[in-house]
């Protein structure tokens, strides 16, 4: 599902920010990314959702060297992956209804479907009242839901989400996970970057664990649990 | 006008509020500057097809010693093969050619106008020009044969330069228009660059994303591309009457060219909206496209 060998990036000229990494990511897996601020979590979400390129190595993505995949495929790529942003990146003249609905209108499926699949999911996160709400209005929490919706909407092969409880109280917390467990038992890889450490011990899943750009040992022990 | 939702809120922009106004204006522009070039296109084409076949012959004027000056010079020209008539211009038709410039206080016998002969010749076998003129000045000197084409080919010269100036014109404004969308555009993308960095994300096609600029480009030059339209149709109306009221005898002469167009003509002009509405179009998706081949 998701492979990496030897992969270092670095931001224009400016140093590393990851090292040497290496992992590979079977299909129906359940990862927590962990590790310090800075340790460059976000950095390798980046990489997966191909929002940057490597500097050196070797990314690999539902089997597809993401090097040499034509640019035009890319795109039908990205939708197989569904991505919470730590800062959300809901757009803000848009409806909490019409942001889910975007990964869909972008993969072109027809407006009745839309709005059954976009109304249940948002019926589900507890945002059944808010469908017309601009984001805006919407408090830090709700907006994290929006986001968490928007990215699982279009049931993705792979999702990534940084920090995707971090605004939200302890139960809606574990609400999130059991749903990314559900889509996990479904067959969706996920890799939840995550600070709190309540939430890796308690679901027990493999972590893959970034020290100053670098796995740890930690990564043998994700490997082996994945 | 085209009412479709946007993903991107380019409607909000303050860089697109000014957009259809100079559109309107370059559409303005180019519609005056194609509706003269067809007018002058028109006026030369019916000069010449009024002209061709038809010469002048001017003669001195009588009653300075060469009373038959006229005689003599129908009896040259009317049986030389080739002429189909030969028809003197009485003295009160030639006063009233000049009654424009100098009036009716003066009588024919005032002036030294000229004798002048409307001649007509056959155009698919004419007489040879230089030879008739060269018998014509032997027999009455002083005549002058006038076929008119020196002049008209000046005009048509004239005309030449004028559409050649009109083209030029219309291509820089429409270079103009293409650079003000490019900006447009470019101040578009680094408005909304997050969220055209969502929509990419989330595996938006590169045509996706472009699609909403074009369509928002296409509405904003329509808009300015009609208000451009009537603003030029205004202004050939009101040249129309000014140019009406410069007739002299009836509609025969016109100090301004008439602004009668053709049905094409009138089509090329309403045309101009769409045209510049599909640069604009063309424009924003290319400008959009470039871009985000830079995104990774």
């Amino acid at each position: 599902m998701v492979r990496f060998e030897n992969v270092g990036m670095r931001y224009g000229a400016g140093p590393e920010v990851l090292r040497d990494i290496g992992m590979e990511l079977a299909a129906g897996s359940f990862h927590f990314l962990t590790g310090p601020s800075g340790a460059g979590k976000t950095s390798l979400l980046k990489l997966m959702y191909l929002a940057e390129r490597p500097s050196r190595g070797l990314i690999s993505l539902f089997g597809r060297d993401i090097a040499t995949t034509p640019r035009r495929e890319l795109p039908a790529l990205r939708r197989k992956i569904g991505v919470v942003f730590q800062d959300f990146r809901l757009i803000d003249h848009l409806s909490a209804f019409d942001n889910v609905a975007l990964p869909l209108r972008v993969a072109g499926l027809a407006e009745e479907q839309i709005r059954e699949h976009v109304s249940e999911l948002l019926r589900w996160v507890g945002l059944a009242e808010k469908l017309n709400a601009r984001p805006a209005t919407l408090s830090g929490g709700q907006q994290q839901r929006v986001a968490i919706a928007r990215a699982v909407i279009g049931r993705p092969s792979l999702l990534l989400a940084d920090e995707p409880t971090g605004n939200v109280d302890d139960e809606m917390a574990l609400r999130l996970l059991r749903l990314f467990e559900e889509m996990n038992k479904l067959g969706t890889t996920l890799v939840i970057a995550t600070h709190n450490e309540g939430l890796v011990t308690r679901f027990g899943h493999a972590r893959l664990h970034l020290e100053n750009g670098e796995l740890t040992q930690e990564r043998l022990r994700a490997q082996h649990a994945g | 006008m085209l009412r479709r939702r946007l993903d991107i809120p380019l409607n909000r922009d303050s860089s697109v509020r000014f957009l259809p106004w100079i559109i309107a204006l370059m559409v303005y522009l180019a519609g005056l500057a194609l509706a003269g070039t067809l007018v002058l296109q028109g006026t030369l084409q019916r000069w010449d097809a009024s002209l061709s076949g038809t010469l002048t012959v001017q003669l001195p004027p009588p009653g300075d010693g060469k009373p038959d000056a006229l005689a003599a010079a129908l009896a040259l020209l009317r049986p030389v093969r080739g002429v189909t008539s030969a028809e003197p211009l009485s003295p009160e038709a030639t006063r009233r050619l000049v009654e424009p410039w100098l009036g009716t206080a003066l009588t024919a016998a005032e002036l030294a106008l000229p004798q002048l002969i409307d001649l007509r010749i056959d155009p698919a076998a004419p007489p040879d020009l230089a030879a008739l003129q060269a018998r014509l000045a032997a027999a009455v000197p002083g005549a002058v044969l006038d076929d008119h084409r020196l002049w008209l080919d000046r005009l048509a010269g004239l005309v030449l330069s004028i559409e050649a100036t009109a083209l030029a014109i219309v291509l820089l404004i429409g270079g103009a228009a293409v650079l003000t969308v490019v900006f447009t555009t470019r101040a578009g993308l680094a408005v909304h660059h997050a969220v055209v960095e969502v929509l990419h994300l989330i595996g938006a096609r590169d045509g996706y994303i472009a699609g909403q600029f074009q369509r928002q480009a296409l509405d904003l030059a329509l808009r300015g591309g009609i208000i451009g339209l009537a603003l030029t149709l205004l202004t050939l109306l009101a040249i129309g009457r000014v140019s009406a009221a410069t007739a002299l005898f009836g509609e025969h002469v016109r100090l301004l060219p008439s602004l009668a167009l053709r049905p094409w003509h009138w089509l090329a002009l309403a045309l101009l909206p769409f045209a510049a509405a599909l640069i604009a179009m063309l424009t924003a998706r290319v400008t959009v496209l470039r871009a985000l081949k830079r995104m990774p």
